[in-house]
């Protein structure tokens, strides 16, 4: 489903992100991906969200090679994947509801679809009760929450966070987690960026360890 | 045995939630209705117009600078119409008046009417006799008792010429030839200064066109500006919309929308403007007209220039915010 094929990432600082990665994350799988600040993580997924282009390589995701998408078709590109942020990127002066229903607004939804279908995303990360209110009066863990509902609203094959619990208490953090795992068990492919190894050793899943842009010990099973 | 039906138990809410959701990946064509192009476009019109509306003075504010911008020109355009109109009804009655002496007799008089009316180039001739000039002196002049203590009539027989092509060239030659005759004491052409003021309005209209694309080029940077600020303003929802897939269309389609509204909102401003204008004027210009005896009155813009003015209005704010949105939607890019 993410496939990195000999990835190389230079800036235009001279700042080598990634060199020379493969990768390759199965259909319906879930991994973690870690590694010290600076290692690679977020650059491995702003080439995913097309938000970053290689140096060299291809990165193939849901079939898709994305040196082949044109800048003008990575607005279609990104609402086949779901993203998710530390900061959550919520817009602040609109409601829950609106911040949800925000990625069916911009494929031009009808009315009755968008209410149908936010209900039934805040329904699944369990803020159906907090749809009028606003960003600010919710807590960060809910915040995160709104963050996801508005990643799977568009239901996309691909859901990729970078940090989802790193502002979060440990235990918020597990909740987040279990509900990307919910997503996963259903057959989406679920890429997670996060430094809190003890958290992610919990869930038995592969778990990708970048170091200074190179991938070290591949498919590395954390062992309860 | 008995028959139970399968409760239908989708309403309970504990039961949804726990409902598995496997289905909620597949997509379900057909139940997903997209809008038309048409309606989106329309949605977005009123939401932006929603948008302006929360933000009230800004807005009005925006809106106040633009209808003055485009007051300018549009009341000074209104103006010069106005002469125009009035110096017009003044050039169909190009004519020359000839005043005869104030020995030549009513007989003499008419006879010269008759000679002159024969004339190549001439429309009609229009005998004054004196005792009509007195008459119509009194009633118009207000000095009905100045005028019954006179032991005689001062005023001479006037012939007003009216030719049939009323451009200088064909009046002077004319105006030349009467004042040759010996009954004539006075030729008196009324065309000239006409002429001279046509002139004079055609240099103002020239320049009300000068001014008015210099205010048109301000009302595109006024409004270029405030969408600029706009987007500024909106810099993280812009970057938010372009990660979750937003197409540039999409996201520069409120902004274009929001600069019609300026410039429509500016003017409505305008015309609002040009109209108390128009109505402070109208007092004054009734009053001046009824002391010429003229019943002259102030011409509004019409339907037509509120009509145009509105469509500048909404043309020039398109034009600001296309410069402003095609400028710096481009910069943000999400990091």
């Amino acid at each position: 489903m993410i496939h990195f094929d000999h990835v190389s990432k230079r800036y235009a600082n001279g700042h080598d992100a990634l060199s020379d990665l493969s990768l390759n994350v199965g259909q319906g799988e879930m991994a973690f991906l870690t590694g010290h600040s600076g290692a690679g993580k977020s650059t491995l997924l702003k080439l995913i969200a097309l938000i970053e282009r290689p140096s060299r390589g291809h990165v193939v995701v849901n079939g898709q090679n994305l040196s082949a998408v044109k800048r003008r078709h990575i607005p279609h590109y990104r609402r086949q994947i779901g993203i998710i942020f530390q900061d959550h990127k919520l817009l602040t002066d609109r409601t829950v509801f609106d911040n949800v229903a925000l990625p069916l607004i911009i494929q031009g939804l009808g009315v009755a679809d968008i209410g149908r279908t936010v209900r039934a995303a805040l329904d699944q990360v369990g803020l159906l009760d907090k749809e009028k209110e606003y960003p600010v009066t919710l807590s960060s863990g809910e915040q995160q929450r709104v963050g996801i509902a508005r990643a799977i609203i568009n239901k996309p094959a691909v859901l990729i966070a970078d940090e989802p619990t790193g502002n979060l208490d440990p235990d918020l953090s597990r909740d987040i987690m279990d509900l990307f795992l919910r997503f996963n068990q259903v057959g989406v492919t679920v890429l997670i960026a996060s430094h809190d190894h003890a958290l992610i050793a919990g869930f038995g899943k592969r778990v990708l360890n970048l170091e200074q842009g190179r991938l070290v010990q591949p498919d590395l099973q954390y062992a309860i | 045995m008995s028959y139970r039906p399968e409760p239908l138990d989708d309403s309970d809410e504990p039961l949804r939630r726990n409902r598995p959701r496997g289905a909620r990946l597949k997509r379900k064509p057909g139940r997903v209705q997209v809008r038309g192009y048409g309606t989106r476009h329309a949605q977005t019109l009123i939401a932006t117009l929603g948008r302006l509306w929360h933000h009230p003075v800004a807005s009005l504010l925006s809106i106040a600078v633009i209808g003055i911008a485009l007051a300018l020109p549009a009341g000074m355009s209104v103006l010069v119409g106005n002469i125009r109109a009035l110096s017009g009804a003044w050039e169909g009655a190009a004519r020359i008046s000839v005043f005869l002496k104030q020995d030549v007799s009513l007989d003499a008089a008419h006879k010269l009417a008759a000679d002159v009316s024969r004339a190549s180039g001439i429309k009609t001739v229009k005998l004054i006799t004196p005792d009509e000039a007195l008459a119509e002196f009194r009633q118009r002049s207000g000095f009905g008792a100045a005028i019954d203590a006179l032991d005689h009539n001062p005023l001479p027989a006037v012939l007003v010429v009216t030719p049939l092509d009323s451009s200088g060239t064909a009046l002077k030659p004319l105006a030349q030839k009467l004042r040759q005759n010996s009954a004539v004491d006075k030729v008196e052409l009324d065309a000239e200064w006409l002429h001279r003021l046509a002139g004079i309005i055609d240099i103002v209209h020239r320049a009300v066109l000068i001014i008015g694309v210099l205010f048109a080029c301000g009302v595109v940077i006024i409004i270029g500006n405030t969408i600029r600020l706009d987007i500024e303003n909106r810099r993280q929802e812009i970057e938010v919309s372009k990660l979750i897939g937003a197409t540039d269309r999409f996201i520069r389609r409120p902004f274009l929308y929001a600069g019609l509204w300026y410039g429509i909102g500016g003017g409505i401003a305008a015309w609002i403007l040009v109209s108390i204008a128009l109505w402070q004027l109208s007092g004054p210009v009734a009053y001046l007209a009824g002391l010429y005896g003229s019943s002259f009155s102030l011409q509004g813009l019409g339907a037509g220039g509120v009509f145009l003015l509105l469509l500048a209005g909404a043309a020039l704010g398109w034009l600001g915010s296309w410069f402003a949105v095609s400028r710096h939607l481009g910069e943000i890019e999400p990091q």
